[in-house]
């Protein structure tokens, strides 16, 4: 590709094991590894096809919307709003099909719910450049699920279970992998190459690396922000469905939560919330990791809250971890 | 005479007084709709209710000038009233023992977070995330998943939150709280070097290094700081709700980074002031207060705040714009 612009610049540099074994990845896989080796002495079971399904599909809805999440990321961007976006499409979901829309439909009307939220965001914050996402996207947070609350009160609106293929989308299998695990592959795989492989990732990291330097090399700094936007509140959605397919029902308290979870999940897989930095096959690493940390608390039953203790000092710890390398260097140094 | 002339163009120019202007609408157009909302009872209602983000925006203020975020606020109250409620359902401790307890808990847990952020070079956001969890579940570790309950708080805790013997029989107790931390703020971040340090680190942070402003310091104690006003806030909360609940605040963060961004405070650090964030707390406070008044079911009420501090943050975009351009203006002229 870069040949056909006249030059070629090697900004690779040559391999060598050392930096290859000092990659964050490696961190993530002897993390893997390990809570892997602790799920499989708590419970003989895990180690069987089905067992490790189960697992997966304990927690892959969330990972959905971790996806795009980690573009936001690299953009330098930051979206606290794709918990609230997932409760009111899930809300619209069930709230159209009480009514009696077929529920093909009520799909479509819930992808557009969180794509029109989506692009709520992305818009407000390339009309208003001046305004911190984080902001922006605290404000339509709330806005978001006042809609969904104010749509459903304390209700919930059940019976999505009577749609037999809707709710396989969540417990259905093909032969034994889960149709959840076989959707989430495509998509990781889509976003992956996309990041990695394509102009448009390219310009996610130069956008992130450098705002106004992206800007003066020709790139459409505001578009490509509202497409990513918008393309999270899709998949915010997307998360919705397979939510609701789980539950079978919403109430406007759903998806709590899921926005830290997804930034918890992107910043340890290597992305920075300055922007500019991460690797995709990091960030399905940690997805991997803080939801098979999770199913292996839960089976040895250890409580809800303890959990949120070790995922709190797991986040902490990884991230300070090569910043406690640099600091010994520099007091060596000095 | 021209001087004075000037300084009222600036006043009614500033952000604040813009935002005093949306504030007199909307009460004036609550009143209109119901009669008992500009009552001495109702408002001292609302300014007890909404003490404690009032003076945890203060905090929040000082975090954001520094250019930081500490979504763990909710967290740190909860674990520092849970903890001090613990020590007064097992020994009964006085009043004032136990405020000072809560203060000193969440001074050390802010002050972790502030090693953490400053030493081990993790951004704020992604610390405070992880520490709002690992307090939240500390939370309910010590207290074994249980509650403090209102016969397990000595009589004069509970009355703190009725009486006014801060207030000198004024005002009562929590408010006379709110306002000395409101007069010693407002001195401090103008007038001492101190609050000026906090001001500088932000808005330009390599100049404050180089102009002997030991920038890790400042940062470790605006972190310090809030998690006392946090400490502070925990007592106070349990106190108002005589209970300690594992679950208490949470979610508070969200409002009190709104009170402070509605009122001027900006998000990337070394703008905000004290009057702003008095100002963006009354008016989460009135619409919290407000809404159910006129007769908008709850159902509807975090809607409408979310509508509000969009437009509020958009506004003053198009203020700061208009005033920017009215500069330039002023200066080819």
């Amino acid at each position: 590709m870069a040949t056909k612009l006249g030059r070629t610049i090697i900004a690779e540099q040559p391999f060598s094991w050392k930096t290859f074994f000092l990659k964050w990845e490696w961190l993530l896989v002897i993390l893997f590894l390990g809570i892997n080796v602790m799920n499989a002495s708590l419970s003989e079971y895990y180690l069987s096809g089905a067992g490790l399904f189960n697992a997966t599909n304990s927690f892959l809805e969330k990972a959905f919307v971790a996806l795009p999440m980690a573009y936001i990321l690299v953009l330098g961007d930051i979206d606290i709003s794709v918990g609230s976006t997932a409760c009111l499409s899930a809300v619209m979901l069930a709230y159209f099909y009480n009514l009696g829309v077929p529920m093909g439909l009520c799909i479509v009307i819930c992808l557009l719910t969180g794509t029109i939220c989506g692009a709520i965001n992305g818009l407000i914050l390339t009309k208003f450049t001046e305004l911190a996402p984080m902001i922006v996207t605290l404000g339509t947070q709330i806005l978001y699920r006042g809609i969904a609350e104010a749509m459903l009160g304390d209700e919930a609106r059940g019976g999505l279970s009577n749609v037999k293929w809707f709710s396989n989308l969540y417990w259905g299998k093909v032969g034994i992998i889960p149709i959840m695990l076989i959707c989430f592959v495509v998509c990781a795989v889509v976003f992956g190459f996309v990041l990695h492989k394509t102009f448009f990732g390219r310009r996610l990291y130069a956008i992130g690396a450098n705002k106004l330097a992206a800007e003066y090399a020709g790139i459409k700094v505001q578009k490509i922000r509202m497409i990513v936007f918008t393309l999270t509140g899709t998949f915010a959605a997307v998360t919705a469905i397979f939510l609701a397919a789980r539950m079978g029902s919403t109430r406007a308290d759903i998806a709590t939560g899921y926005e830290l979870e997804a930034i918890a999940m992107a910043v340890l897989g290597g992305f920075s919330t300055d922007g500019g930095k991460g690797k995709f096959p990091g960030l399905i690493l940690a997805i991997f990791i803080v939801g098979m940390l999770r199913y292996g608390l839960g089976l040895i039953n250890i409580a809800s809250q303890f959990m949120l203790v070790v995922i709190g000092a797991l986040l902490i710890i990884t991230v300070m971890l090569p910043n406690i390398k640099s600091m010994f260097k520099i007091k060596k140094k000095a | 005479m021209e001087k004075k002339k000037f300084d009222w163009k600036k006043i009614t120019g500033s952000r604040e007084m813009s935002l005093v202007i949306v504030l007199i609408v909307l009460c004036v157009f609550v009143q209109i709709r119901n009669s008992s909302f500009l009552t001495g009872e109702t408002l001292e209602d609302m300014f007890r209710n909404y003490a404690v983000i009032f003076i945890l925006a203060l905090g929040m203020m000082c975090v954001l000038l520094t250019g930081g975020i500490d979504i763990s606020i909710g967290s740190t109250l909860a674990f520092s009233g849970m903890a001090a409620g613990l020590v007064m359902r097992d020994y009964m401790i006085p009043t004032p023992v136990s405020f000072l307890l809560s203060m000193a808990i969440g001074a050390g847990l802010g002050l972790v977070i502030g090693v953490v952020i400053t030493k081990g070079k993790v951004p704020p956001i992604v610390c405070t995330l992880g520490f709002m969890n690992i307090y939240r579940g500390l939370t309910y570790l010590i207290a074994k998943s249980q509650w403090v309950a209102a016969y397990q708080f000595t009589d004069s805790f509970k009355n703190f939150a009725l009486t006014k013997y801060l207030g000198f029989g004024i005002v009562n107790n929590m408010i006379a709280v709110t306002i000395y931390c409101y007069i010693i703020f407002f001195v401090v971040m103008k007038w001492t070097t101190v609050g000026r340090r906090v001001y500088a680190v932000g808005s330009n942070a390599e100049a404050a290094a180089v102009s002997g402003i030991n920038i890790n310091h400042v940062k470790m104690g605006v972190y310090t700081l809030m998690g006392f006003l946090c400490g502070l806030g925990g007592s106070l909360w349990t106190s108002l709700y005589k209970s300690a609940q594992g679950d208490m605040a949470t979610g508070i963060e969200m409002d009190v980074i709104a009170a402070c961004v509605v009122g001027g405070v900006s998000l990337t650090g070394g703008r905000g002031s004290v009057v702003g964030v008095f100002l963006g707390s009354l008016t989460i406070a009135i619409i919290g207060k407000a809404l159910p008044l006129i007769g908008v079911s709850q159902f509807w009420q975090s809607a409408i705040k979310g509508l509000i501090i969009l437009v509020a943050v958009v506004l003053n975009v198009l203020a700061q714009r208009t005033m920017d351009k009215n500069n330039l203006k002023r200066r080819e002229m």
